[in-house]
């Protein structure tokens, strides 16, 4: 468990360094997910002890919004002075966002979707 | 024990961050539980429920933020190892990622345009300020892509997380009773759009609905994260005038 987790945060610090020395827009920890990724194609899969790791931090991801969202008290009074305009820019949006992607997506695989279910 | 030493040990308790981090994985455990006994019911969030508890217990103490975040940065600290370790689902759906490449990239670029322009526009048309307009517009994206963007747009990074934090949690609540009124019940099209709408807290639910809802849902989230970061600081500056 401690070499799986050390797996996981030596390739969030190459993700890290990647993104320092080019300037890329997206954070470390991302850029980590996706070297990690190239890496467990070319090692067809992940062993035994990164899957379990991996799959018991994923189990908990909710936890790790806590903290930041909790910060939700700092800002309790722009929140209440623009409710209205922030409550309907994030809902609709949201709504939409998730409208038009799920349509979209399905709308274009949905021809495909009986070879799929394999 | 007399009154005198139980405010000591408050005193005493209260400025380290065992008591926070302590208490943080206490009011996640209470959700979690909660979250099983109704069933896995989307309203009933972790995340949702963990912060209201907490942010109690803040206000009750008058405990100040950057104190509790003392304590709580070592959970925070695991958000990235944790979005590293995404790739290990993302691999396991990796054949089927790349079968699906087109429409997934189609399906990128309108969801990403859709979801954070209709942000924008809306907040600008309702009169909300310049600030809160440009901390709105990347709110579906992953935080600290999100911060970063906001920044660059002339909004404030903490309110951003906090508009990134509301929409994931409305997000996870909503997506899928939303998404099966509108016929689309797939698990690669709800992951995806969870994970693009509502970053990793949509993840996090899609997580709950199934290990492939989890997989495109964490595609998503990087996609969409890449995507914002490029396209809406070059295009918001395009669409201001048009609001005013």
């Amino acid at each position: 468990m401690i070499a799986a987790f050390a797996l996981l945060l030596a390739f969030q610090l190459a993700g890290e360094a990647l993104r320092v020395a080019l300037h890329l827009p997206v954070p470390g920890p991302v850029i980590g997910m996706a070297l990690l990724l190239v890496w467990l194609v070319m090692r067809r899969g992940p062993d035994e002890p990164l899957r379990h790791t991996a799959g018991n931090l994923l189990q908990n991801l909710s936890l790790m919004f806590v903290p930041a969202g909790t910060g939700v008290m700092l800002h309790i009074g722009r929140l209440t002075d623009e409710a209205w305009p922030i409550a309907v820019a994030l809902v609709a949006s949201t709504v939409l966002g998730l409208a038009a992607t799920g349509l979209t997506l399905h709308l274009l695989t949905r021809n495909r979707s009986t070879g799929e279910n394999q | 024990m007399n009154p005198g030493s139980m405010t000591e040990i408050w005193v005493y308790l209260s400025t380290q961050p065992l008591l926070w981090l302590t208490l943080t994985l206490a009011a996640y455990l209470v959700a979690i539980a909660l979250h099983r006994k109704s069933g896995g019911h989307p309203a009933v969030n972790p995340v949702l429920i963990s912060v209201a508890i907490l942010v109690c217990l803040l206000m009750a103490t008058g405990t100040p933020y950057q104190r509790y975040f003392d304590g709580a940065q070592f959970v925070h600290f695991l958000l990235g190892p944790t979005t590293v370790a995404l790739a290990v689902p993302l691999h396991a759906q990796f054949k089927r990622l790349l079968a699906m490449g087109g429409p997934i990239l189609i399906a990128l670029v309108v969801g990403s345009l859709v979801a954070g322009l209709s942000a924008y526009a809306i907040g600008a048309l309702l009169g909300a300020s310049a600030p809160t307009v440009a901390s709105l517009a990347p709110k579906s994206v992953t935080t600290p892509i999100a911060m970063g963007i906001a920044e660059r747009l002339g909004g404030l990074a903490s309110l951003t997380a906090v508009f990134v934090i509301l929409t994931g949690i409305f997000g996870a609540i909503f997506a899928d009773g939303l998404l099966r009124r509108l016929g689309v019940k797939d698990e690669a099209s709800v992951g995806f759009a969870l994970g693009l709408a509502a970053h990793g807290i949509g993840t996090a639910r899609a997580f709950q609905l199934s290990e492939q809802t989890g997989a495109f849902a964490a595609l998503a989230m990087g996609l969409n994260g890449l995507f914002t970061a490029i396209t809406l600081p070059w295009l918001l500056p395009l669409l201001a005038p048009l609001l005013k």
